[in-house]
């Protein structure tokens, strides 16, 4: 297959970025499709805004031009918000709607940012919103948001279910492998149509 | 042979292993540490590791072990390479026995780093070779080939990988991990190993003499090579190369660098046969002053000329701007994109409950309009509080406040400096301050290990790298003997206690050592600590926002009040804090 497929990984430092992105890379493995990605390591993780470019089928360096994303998954609403440009011209936005407000807006008394008004904002945008945190707790650990993320956005990747899943498996770790299986699933069925 | 999703780091560790190399010290930096930590922590680690308290420690180490025939890796960060610099200039004269790899990852862009200092630049200055990769496929390889290349050339190689190739991924193909490792074995040679004057006239006429022959084995060995496709051409080297491979059109020439020193005949042949060039590197212009020096009457475009940056990382945006500004491209490839949004920034800050925080806030309160020298580390982003005046590099928070301490300015000086950045290098400089009779606060924030970089355990942890026991060293210990009369230990999340601490110390003169310590909350929510969370009793909280004002992420104000969320880890110092005593420790039925 020599489909090329970008797809930008934002979120807070610590709500497993990179997880998504190994899962993702295993999956091109498994498929035998070359893969690139980028990620933000060291003093920017602590609690900062975080992205993992994942470039399917591409053979040259890890970087996602803004403008060119085919897919932009978010852990946070507003990462999401803040990320857009990033998407192509009718890309898909697939987001969690969990949404941590930054320390700065306190610090600078802004305005507070809520999920109806990013929403309202993103309008335009094709929008998946999905409850992670609840399908999380449901399938048996808020941890697992980020693996529900993936499930639902993997509707639109051009990887097979079959490829995602056993990704997953082989990149948790073994006590949680039941556990993000039915996260994964769970997230598939939350509802994003491409 | 085996396929897999890496990180560059990982990729650039399992080469390593490959080769297998005896020996890998290092200093924890970023864009460099995971080489070292994915050896580490290896069930069977291979040969020795260690993590050095510096890079100068580290680098004198790897010397040794590769006077004694072993394979040994040393790696950094580039501005470690600074700190290592004395004998890495000299190790060029020396030259190795077993082959000697210096790994100084390079961070355009300055990520995570105080500068943008270009590795290539030392290895030119010191006269040894350098590799610098275009992918983590290349930096697998380089690695896995570096050993042999130190040793055929007898001189210490630097492996000089950027950001977007150590914390790129990539799919890799990965060779078998060998274990026959050598066994040491030092055989004197006073001529090459002890450089008086009369030794190193010798040694340097023959690391001279050497050059010409290392610039034609690297052209051998494939890593320059180029394409000829017209009679333009691009001459790159690096991560950028990647960049220029994705955007460059059709008919256009292409030169790809990937080790140094390059060779004059082989790049003035590629040159000649253009008639436009244009050069794409980033940071220094390393290739484009060669390319300059020997392109004659061919026109060449780059940094000099304004359409390359001499600063910052490049992506292929970027690169795609640089051909259209040269002419090489006619139009856009990526689409003109849309501006970003407006939306509040979220930087990096210290984690909830972190001790840096309330060390910072006791600071500020017990020392108003003081100057505050601070140094390299999670604590850097005590720069939001207003409690860090400076930094510069490793170590120099004691020594610039002791310069400002006789500076007579008049106001107190109180710096700031981790527990690894005093091993690292900041002892000398209390030495000095004591010994020439400073007036200044120094506060060591000793959390245990060495935070920032990945949780790199140090000599204060009482673990080495491996996981081997080692005696935590005394950091009271080690300030007394420095002839600090005044050294005393708190806690900063027993904050009451701690404000008196630096009362104390505020009322004495001299230098005065105030040892914070409490560990990192990252490792002690790995080691498995348990502290009950805090909750804010709404009906108590007046909505003073004191508490917000300290800054801890897991308070937010909703409805004219405080809020714990989960992500608190129970330091309890925001309860000291309330003036009205709304918060308390979560009492679960
Ligand atoms: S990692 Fe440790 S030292 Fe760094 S901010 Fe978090 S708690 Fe503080
Ligand atoms: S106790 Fe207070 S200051 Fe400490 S982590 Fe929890 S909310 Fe933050």
């Amino acid at each position: 297959m020599n489909c090329r497929f970008d797809v930008l990984v934002v979120g807070i430092g610590g709500q497993g970025t990179v997880l998504a992105s190994n899962i993702l890379g295993e999956a091109c493995v498994i498929e035998g499709i070359p893969v690139r990605g980028a990620e933000t390591h060291g003093m920017a993780q602590r609690g900062g805004s975080v992205e993992s470019h994942i470039r399917i089928g591409s053979t040259f360096g890890p970087l996602i031009s803004p403008g060119s994303a085919d897919l932009l998954i978010a852990f946070d609403l507003l990462e999401g918000f803040r990320a857009r440009h990033f998407l192509r011209d009718g890309a898909p936005l697939v987001t969690s709607r969990s949404l941590v407000v930054p320390t700065s807006v306190y610090a600078r008394s802004l305005p507070v940012p809520e999920e109806s008004g990013i929403i309202s904002a993103l309008m335009g945008t094709r929008l998946c919103v999905v409850d992670a945190a609840g399908i999380a707790s449901r399938a048996g650990s808020p941890l697992a948001q980020n693996v529900v993320m993936l499930g639902a956005a993997s509707v639109y990747l051009p990887l097979s279910y079959e490829a995602l899943l056993e990704a997953v498996r082989r990149t948790v770790p073994e006590k949680t492998r039941s556990l993000n299986e039915k996260a994964f699933e769970m997230g598939r069925d939350a509802g994003c149509n491409p | 042979m085996e396929r897999r999703y890496l990180l560059g780091n990982e990729a650039i560790a399992h080469a390593a292993r490959e080769v297998p190399v005896d020996f890998v010290c290092g200093y924890p930096g970023t864009p460099s540490s995971e080489v070292v930590d994915t050896l580490r922590v290896h069930p069977d680690p291979g040969g020795y590791i260690e993590w050095s308290v510096n890079e100068k420690v580290a680098l004198e180490n790897a010397i040794g072990a590769s006077w004694c025939g072993l394979r040994a890796l040393c790696t950094m960060k580039h501005v470690g390479l600074n700190v290592a610099a004395d004998p890495l200039m000299t190790s060029a004269y020396t030259g190795v026995r077993g082959g000697l790899v210096i790994m100084s990852a390079d961070d355009p862009f300055a990520h995570s780093s105080q500068n943008e200092q270009d590795s290539r630049v030392y290895a030119q200055f010191a006269r040894v070779p350098c590799l610098d990769p275009s992918s983590v496929q290349e930096a697998h390889d380089m690695m896995r080939d570096a050993f042999a290349l130190s040793e055929d050339t007898a001189l210490p190689v630097i492996f000089r990988p950027t950001t977007r190739v150590c914390h790129s991924k990539s799919d890799v193909v990965l060779g078998e991990m060998k274990t026959e490792h050598r066994a040491g074995a030092f055989e004197k040679d006073a001529r090459q190993f002890v450089v008086i004057p009369a030794h190193t006239r010798l040694l340097h006429k023959a690391l001279n003499e050497k050059q010409p022959g290392i610039r034609r084995l690297l052209i051998e060995k494939g890593y320059n090579h180029f394409e000829i496709k017209g009679k333009k051409a691009v001459i790159t080297g690096g991560i950028a190369a990647s960049y220029v491979r994705e955007v460059l059109p059709e008919g256009i020439s292409l030169m790809v660098i990937g080790a140094y020193p390059i060779d004059d005949e082989w790049l003035s042949s590629f040159i000649s046969r253009h008639k436009e060039v244009l050069v794409i590197e980033e940071l220094a212009p390393v290739i484009e002053v060669q390319v300059r020096e020997l392109s004659g009457t061919v026109p060449v475009y780059g940094k000099k000329t304004g359409h390359v940056p001499f600063e910052g990382e490049f992506s292929p945006l970027a690169v795609e701007k640089f051909l259209i500004s040269a002419g090489f491209l006619e139009k856009n490839i990526f689409p003109e994109p849309r501006q970003p949004d407006e939306v509040p920034m979220r930087p990096p800050i210290l984690c909830a409950g972190c001790m840096h925080r309330s060390a910072m806030y006791a600071i500020r309160r017990i020392f108003p309009d003081s100057v505050y020298p601070s140094d390299i580390g999670c604590y850097t982003l005590g720069l939001q509080m207003g409690t860090v005046d400076t930094t510069i590099c490793m170590g120099a928070s004691i020594t610039i406040g002791s310069g400002m301490a006789h500076s007579n300015t008049g106001k107190p000086v109180v710096c700031t400096i981790g527990d690894s950045t005093f091993l690292h290098s900041g002892i000398t400089g209390l030495l000095n301050a004591v010994y020439n009779g400073a007036d200044m606060v120094v506060i060591i924030l000793d959390n245990r290990v060495t935070a920032m970089t990945g949780h790199q355990p140090n000599p204060v942890t009482g673990l080495t790298a491996t996981g081997i026991g080692s005696p935590p060293v005394s950091l009271e210990a080690i300030c007394r003997s420095c002839g600090a009369a005044f050294v005393e230990t708190a806690s900063p999340h027993a904050i009451t206690q701690f404000l008196e601490v630096l009362k104390a110390a505020r009322d004495k003169t001299g230098v005065r050592v105030i040892i914070a310590r409490q560990p990192c909350v990252i490792s002690d929510r790995r080691a498995g600590v348990k502290r009950k969370p805090y909750i804010v009793d709404t009906e108590a909280c007046t909505g003073c926002a004191a508490c917000i004002r300290f800054g801890c992420p897991a308070i937010v104000f909703e409805e004219e009040k405080a809020r714990i969320t989960d992500l608190c880890s129970g330091c309890g110092v925001c309860a000291e804090i309330c003036p009205s005593g709304a918060i308390r420790k979560e009492v679960r039925k």
